[in-house]
């Protein structure tokens, strides 16, 4: 067992450990932020699939959480106002059920990922950044300008949806969702990584002629994997609003887009659990800062520097050391 | 005379006032090595981005395979067959040396879009992959990043790459570089066998080499091809000798 998976290990023991010990300490708003670190954990490890993995450096991400995040607000809404979604071609109800909103989260955003990456990625380095940014932006002021859904101040719903068998308004159970679906991600992007796809999408990050040489298609390689991450940032909108009972267009706008990229840079570029380190650290920081001033930003962003400047591999590379790849 | 597997018929290239390439024609036969020389900016790396796919002629054909490949991406023409070594390393330099061969392997075999079992443990590419790394001799270097790898392990590792195509040509892009005289010689000795799987259209700047492997040499000068023929004919050639090989009597 390397060092980094003994990290791992901790930090995904932590995550479960201070709810629990929330739980019976009875301190409900503990748990709650622990469920909203998973969740922006999840977010960014489908950022960090694509950044990480493909090198695609992507300022929109939050086109995909917030797409997630409406995909349970409209949902929701119309299930709360006993309106269908549409009556023609078919009618189309609204719903509640969670496993239902995460498929349509999941859907519509990898939909959307798949689009607006066979755009982007015909360009690259700094000008695939600005066109995520500017996809981001395109639906972000398209949600404030929209009536139906609450336009500029969101929409709220005023039950959490349900999944069968749990009372998911049970802070803690609603947590043991969003852990079960972080660890089971988690999972799947560390096979990913180890599979024939992530052995090519790794050589096209680093040598796109050499990939193309032995016969693979780089821009087929980083679409796929964009649709993945896309997908992935989608379900964690979905979850989002749900935690928040809230969708506003600010889960689309830039800053949540950048707020994902600095997870990601906190915790460590590439690492598998950079995400959740990243995410947990922001959180934490943002509750002891930002009681302190309401500018706790400046200190965030010093914060940063410091780790751009003096750490590269963030808080895991810190930990852990450099990567070792093994089979 | 049997058919080329690999032709080039009057191929132009112009960057602004520069013609990089003019009216060139080469071929690669069955079983030969042809070799490319010529002084440095002759135009040889351009030639052989146009042939390999990864620069379009302004005019002119590329033949492969009887098919004109002219218009065919360099995607289309590796599947095809095209194996190519580059005078640059463009190895994934953070992944293992293992990696980077299967990596040959994966493309070769089309299982790309895999995502869930860990290539390492497909037996099948795993056995191609360990098999050219022990025909270029790098077996014990298996594990190693290929970072850590020197220069002339790096191109063994190029070559071995391309073995894995089980390719129908061969085009290498000076693979003797910076390899070292033992190096060099065990490449040669290599290279004289491989040409008997598949041809190879070999650029290279060591002479001894080029004039111990090689059945024909084309010799380019700025982007024109003054001469191709036999190691003695290209010796024995004037022009050969006053613009590229140094001899002024």
């Amino acid at each position: 067992m390397t060092r980094e998976t003994v990290i791992n290990g901790l930090l995904a023991l932590l995550l479960l450990g201070v709810p629990l010990w929330a739980y019976l300490a009875d301190e409900p708003f503990l748990i709650t932020l622990a469920t909203k670190v998973a969740i922006l954990a999840l977010a960014g490890v489908g950022l960090n699939i694509a950044l990480g993995q493909g090198g695609l450096v992507s300022l929109g991400h939050a086109a995909f959480f917030g797409i997630g995040g409406y995909a349970m607000g409209i949902l929701a809404s119309h299930a709360q106002s006993y309106t269908p979604l549409a009556e023609w071609p078919w009618t189309i109800e609204g719903s509640n059920s969670m496993p239902v909103i995460w498929i349509t989260a999941v859907v519509t955003s990898a939909l959307a990922a798949l689009v607006i990456g066979a755009l982007s990625l015909r360009t690259s380095g700094v000008y695939f950044i600005m066109i995520t940014l500017a996809f981001g932006q395109m639906l972000y002021y398209f949600a404030i300008s929209w009536p139906a859904y609450g336009g500029e101040d969101g929409l709220s719903i005023y039950v959490r949806n349900g999944f069968p068998g749990l009372n998911t308004l049970d802070p803690i159970q609603f947590f043991a969702i969003t852990y079960v679906i972080l660890i089971a991600t988690l999972f799947f992007a560390a096979r990913l990584t180890r599979s024939p796809f992530g052995l090519a999408l790794n050589a096209a990050r680093q040598t796109s002629e050499r990939v193309e040489t032995v016969g693979i298609v780089p821009y087929q390689l980083r679409l796929t994997v964009f649709v993945i991450s896309g997908a992935i940032t989608g379900l964690a909108g979905a979850l989002f609003a749900d935690l928040n009972r809230f969708v506003s267009p600010s889960m689309l706008s830039w800053h949540t887009s950048g707020e994902l990229m600095i997870f990601i840079i906190l915790g460590g570029t590439a690492r598998l659990f950079g995400p959740l380190a990243g995410a947990a650290a922001f959180i934490v920081l943002e509750q002891m800062l930002g009681g302190l001033s309401d500018y706790w930003h400046i200190h965030l962003g010093l914060l940063l520097l410091v780790v751009v400047l003096f750490a590269r591999g963030g808080i895991i590379g810190t930990l852990a050391g450099e990567e070792v790849r093994h089979d | 005379m049997t058919d080329p597997i690999l032709s080039v018929h009057n191929i132009n290239k112009s960057f602004g006032a520069l013609k990089a390439s003019q009216d060139v024609s080469l071929d690669l036969r069955p079983g030969e090595i042809h070799a490319l020389i010529g002084p440095n900016g002759a135009g040889k790396s351009t030639l052989i981005k146009q042939i390999a796919g990864g620069l379009r002629p302004d005019s002119g054909m590329v033949r492969f395979l009887n098919q004109d490949v002219t218009h065919l991406n360099t995607v289309k023409r590796a599947r095809m067959g095209l194996g190519r070594t580059f005078q640059i390393s463009s190895l994934a330099m953070e992944d293992t040396v293992l990696q980077n061969v299967m990596l040959g392997a994966l493309g070769a075999h089309g299982r790309t879009f895999r995502f869930w079992r860990p290539v390492l443990r497909d037996k099948a590419l795993r056995e191609i992959a360990e098999a050219a790394l022990a025909r270029v001799n790098l077996s014990d270097r298996a594990s190693f990043r290929t970072s850590d790898l020197s220069h002339g392990q790096r191109r063994q590792l190029e070559v071995a790459v391309a073995l894995t195509l089980s390719p129908r040509v061969f085009i290498m892009d000076e693979p003797m570089a910076g390899l070292g005289a033992s190096g060099s010689v065990s490449l040669t000795a290599f290279l004289d066998e491989l040409r008997h799987e598949a041809p190879i259209l070999l650029v290279e700047h060591d002479m001894d080499a080029v004039f111990a492997l090689a059945d024909r040499i084309s010799v380019l000068v700025y982007g024109q091809v003054i001469a191709t023929g036999t190691v003695d004919e290209i010796r024995a050639n004037p022009e050969v000798r006053r613009a590229y090989l140094g001899d002024e009597t």
